[in-house]
């Protein structure tokens, strides 16, 4: 049976920095390797459609004969299944999750 | 890993009887599971004992009788049986504990009894319409 | 003497999901509990007839936010032991590193909350200051917090290099002596321990009888862990269920706090042996046959049935989550205990309810 168990460790808290960190007046720092917000790259696409066929969640669509490409943010899941299929390496992941999402409709590119 | 269990199929009749016998020899209930077949819900009732899977297949025909409860040999199978009862609709008489379809608060009553369209179904399935003892591997 | 029924939940400060029990009850003692589920069931088992079978690797790790990856880990074993593919031993083994980091933030944050419902608040964030560097890893190596997304039939998505893995141990050792300052706490203090001590009591007998599985069992002395199954590379790691005989919620605590100390031990043994090679497997076809799969998640057994008929989609996904196998034992220690307990007793079965309520 101990007393006073959690002393030692909250004094050693009291005496040292914080682990939080006073987030909207100091941004986050993106972790390396997370699956954030999908880039799209217009340049090197194709429009194969392979992307969009392969979403689990069905957010991207592409326009073959207008060269259009678009996602629904609110309904990618950031799983990355895109990135592996895409035969031209035109999407990726940024680690950053990117700004927040409010209208339910397609962001064209 | 894997030992192969063969899925022992019995009737309706001789289920608690057999379900007596498998948990005076030490084993222990770890699931009982339905699944929708065209014409029947399939009940698998699993046990284990020192890590080794046991199964009893049985066959609930739609409008057919009621299946016995095992809830009086293991009292906690009710959780199991009211499942199956709200979500597949399958008629179990005799449970410990009757939530009489208000175990699950689901919006549309026994969601899991529809049978899949026919169209879902190719003909591969058709071999496993038959419920022959099928190994399962566990 | 009259009886009052006074309801828990769906709301309760406890939990952060919604269960609800009927407590009826006696002056201040519970004389019965009466479960009531299904405020957020999903159908995820339906689901399965609409998503393919690899797509559906999403959903099942979706199923819960806490165990997900071990969701993910056993569908996708399940699949593959239906369609007998030859999965690398490095998957295998990164499976088994990541199953164990997720054991490690999902006991963290049991630890956690229950400190919270013990009234600890300073211990409750102590807990969750060591899950933090423990997510840490996980988002560095997964990508994701909490749904690693790194599982797919056939193998995993993501290899850790061999920097990655001597960063990863190094960190491994300050967060080890991170939680023995903690579980001392949990383990010695009396504030805990009068709390935890000799409340809802399970016996060996009742607790293999009621069906329990995981810490639950394993803290009334039955020594069973699925893992000893050998699943991924459990059978070339040494480890032994950790368990304990009193069966009372100190116990259960114990056992989560000694799984803790187990998880590290194992993710060096794995990091130790961790083989070369490919980490996936090219998947063709579909899958026909039928499998049962079980795996130990954090809060215990969990059992796939899954059948397949040769199509794209499977026939019947099925799920036993351990929560649903360990709620006949809570309505049972709850039967007689003090109505101040019943917030702890709840919490020591470590109740999961978006996986019961899948």
């Amino acid at each position: 049976m101990g007393y006073f168990t959690l002393t030692r460790l909250a004094l050693k808290w009291a005496l040292s920095k914080p682990v939080t960190t006073r987030y909207p007046f100091e941004p986050r720092q993106p972790v390396p390797g997370s699956r954030g917000e999908l880039a799209f790259t217009k340049e090197s696409c194709v429009y194969c459609n392979i992307c969009a066929k392969k979403c689990p969640t069905g957010a991207l669509v592409v326009n073959r004969a207008g060269k259009r490409w678009a996602i629904d943010r609110l309904l990618c899941i950031q799983c990355g299944c895109c990135v592996e299929s895409c035969p031209k390496k035109s999407l990726s992941l940024t680690p950053s999750h990117g700004t927040i999402a409010i209208t339910k409709d397609r962001e064209w590119f | 890993m894997s030992t192969e269990v063969v899925c022992e199929l019995i009737s309706a009749d001789c289920l608690v009887d057999r379900v007596r016998a498998l948990k005076q020899a030490g084993w222990r209930l770890v699931q009982i599971s339905a699944t929708r077949l065209p014409e029947a819900v399939e009940l698998t009732y699993s046990f284990d004992r020192d890590r080794r899977l046991a199964n009893l297949r049985l066959l609930a025909l739609s409008g057919g009788p009621g299946i016995p409860s095992i809830s009086g040999v293991y009292w906690c199978a009710l959780m199991y049986e009211n499942e199956i009862h709200d979500l597949f609709g399958v008629v179990i008489e005799g449970m410990a504990v009757d939530f009489k379809g208000n175990f699950y608060k689901t919006a549309i009553k026994h969601p899991f009894a529809s049978v899949k369209p026919p169209a879902a179904v190719k003909p591969a399935a058709a071999k496993a319409a038959p419920p022959s003892p099928v190994p399962v591997t566990a | 003497m009259a009886r009052t029924i006074i309801p828990f939940g769906p709301q309760h400060p406890v939990l952060p999901e919604p269960v609800h029990l009927d407590l009826v009850v006696e002056d201040e003692k519970v004389v019965e509990a009466r479960p009531s589920i299904g405020f957020i069931h999903r159908g995820l088992e339906k689901l399965v007839e609409k998503k393919d079978y690899q797509e559906f690797t999403y959903i099942a790790e979706r199923i819960c936010g806490i165990c997900s990856f071990i969701h993910g880990q056993t569908y996708c074993q399940a699949v593959e032991t239906i369609m007998n593919l030859p999965v690398p031993p490095r998957a295998h083994y990164l499976r088994t590193i990541w199953g164990e980091f997720s054991r490690l933030h999902s006991h963290l944050l049991w630890l956690g909350l229950m400190a919270d419902a013990l009234g600890f608040e300073s211990l409750f964030m102590h807990s969750w200051r060591v899950r933090e560097r423990v997510l840490k890893i996980i988002e560095a190596t997964t990508g994701g917090r909490v749904i690693f997304g790194t599982c797919k039939v056939g193998g995993v998505r993501r290899d850790i290099g061999p920097e990655a893995a001597a960063d990863i141990l190094k960190e491994l050792d300050g967060i080890e002596s991170d939680m023995r300052e903690i579980t001392r706490v949990f383990l010695k203090d009396r504030s805990v321990k009068d709390r935890m001590c000799g409340v809802g009591v399970l016996t060996k007998e009742e607790a293999y009888e009621l069906g329990c599985v995981g810490p639950t069992l394993r803290a009334s002395g039955v020594s069973q862990d699925m893992r000893q199954l050998g699943y991924a590379a459990f059978h070339e790691l040494r480890f032994e269920p950790v368990t304990r005989t009193d069966g009372d919620s100190y116990a259960r605590c114990a056992v989560r706090c000694g799984e803790l100390f187990q998880s590290v031990d194992l993710i060096r043994q794995a990091f130790a042996r961790l083989p070369g090679g490919d980490i996936a497997v090219k998947v063709t076809g579909n899958p026909n046959g039928e499998h049962i799969a079980r795996t130990e998640q954090p809060r215990g057994e969990v059992v796939y049935h899954l059948k397949a008929n040769g199509t794209k989609n499977l026939q019947r996904f099925r799920v036993r989550t351990p929560t649903f196998a360990n709620l006949p034992a809570l309505l049972k220690v709850l039967q007689g205990c003090e109505l101040a307990d019943v917030p702890v007793l709840v919490l020591t079965i470590d109740p999961c309810i978006s996986c019961t309520e899948r």
